[in-house]
């Protein structure tokens, strides 16, 4: 028969190549289970800043996971020891898997040495979200921040990361700006590694 | 000119969860909009016993002298319903626009509780939008 490929029996399950999996997931799928997240975990605290931290939590398991696949899968097992790298490849490649784009922009604070920011008009998960008003500055976009956390915890790069809405003016709706405030030894190894 | 003058959103038992007033006419306090919202639901539920034809959903438009009412029903049995001028067009896409505002921004909320009434900053911004855009589009300016 003409064309038939002949596919490669693997004998051990840990041989085969990752797979690049769906690259398309429906959206509409997505909000309502991220949406069952939040509440369920609304039943479970007394007040906002316990549900901040369960959603920051759940995103943390996620962050650790990605990290050990994208980087066998797309970094060729190489992994990122200077902060500046880790960082522009949470903003890309990390963003470009989860959301299916890079990150708005990365920016260094102007106020500490150790602060980053990567902002985006809107994160995905918060796209069909309206915060009630007396939910106050709550974000659910700490999950986004929990996942940056594991990742950047896992690469050995332990970091304090959060979510914050930042008005703009002229917009009708505030940018989301996810803020990294990197642990001591971090700025000192790479103070170190000049 | 076609003109919307108001739009309701009622669940399924009959109670109002979203009411917005468009142009001068036809305003009502609060009190009056949950009148005609519980009476409009007892009519539609009784056009469909009283229809002649069989397997009818419900009334879909009313035409008097000054107003027309177009109603949309989903699936679930929420009803959204506009007050417009006599004789605008495509009013029965717009209530399908705004029942996919509806499925997009409240029911995707995790703060919004189902039945309740809607108080979703990111429906009332989109559901301006849409309907600027359907009076643009009608009027053409």
């Amino acid at each position: 028969m003409i064309g038939v490929g002949k596919i490669k029996q693997y004998s051990n399950v840990l041989d085969k190549p990752l797979a690049k999996g769906k690259q398309e997931v429906s959206l509409s799928a997505f909000a309502f289970l991220f949406s069952e997240l939040v509440q369920y975990n609304q039943t479970q605290v007394d007040n906002i800043a316990e549900l901040e931290r369960r959603l920051e939590d759940a995103g943390y398991a996620v962050g650790a996971r990605v990290l050990e696949l994208l980087c066998h899968r797309d970094k060729g097992n190489r992994r990122e020891t200077r902060l500046l790298g880790i960082l522009s490849f949470v903003h890309s490649t990390v963003w470009k898997v989860l959301f299916g784009k890079v990150a708005d922009s990365l920016e260094k604070g102007t106020e500490h040495e150790d602060e980053y920011m990567i902002s985006e008009k809107e994160l995905l998960v918060n796209r069909f979200i309206s915060i009630p008003k007396d939910m106050g500055t709550f974000n659910c976009g700490a999950f986004v921040a929990g996942i940056v956390r594991g990742v950047l915890d896992s690469a050995g790069f332990p970091a304090v990361v959060t979510a914050h809405f930042v008005p703009m003016e002229g917009q009708q709706r505030p940018r989301t700006t996810i803020l990294i405030k990197f642990a001591e030894e971090v700025l000192r190894r790479e103070a170190r590694l000049g | 000119m076609a003109a919307i003058y108001s739009l309701y959103i009622i669940n399924k038992s009959g109670g109002l969860i979203f009411h917005k007033d468009y142009g001068s006419a036809g305003r009502m306090d609060t009190n009056d909009s949950l009148r005609v919202a519980s009476l409009w639901h007892s009519m539609h539920a009784i056009s469909q016993q009283l229809s002649p034809v069989v397997g009818c959903s419900g009334i879909e438009l009313l035409e008097a002298d000054t107003f027309d009412l177009h109603c949309f029903q989903s699936l679930t049995g929420t009803k959204f319903f506009v007050v417009s001028e006599p004789g605008t067009q495509r009013m029965e896409s717009l209530l399908k626009v705004i029942y996919e505002l509806y499925t997009d921004y409240v029911l995707k909320n995790p703060f919004y509780e189902i039945e309740m009434p809607i108080r979703c900053e990111l429906f009332d911004i989109h559901l301006t939008q849409a309907i600027q855009k359907d009076r643009v589009a009608l009027t053409g300016r």
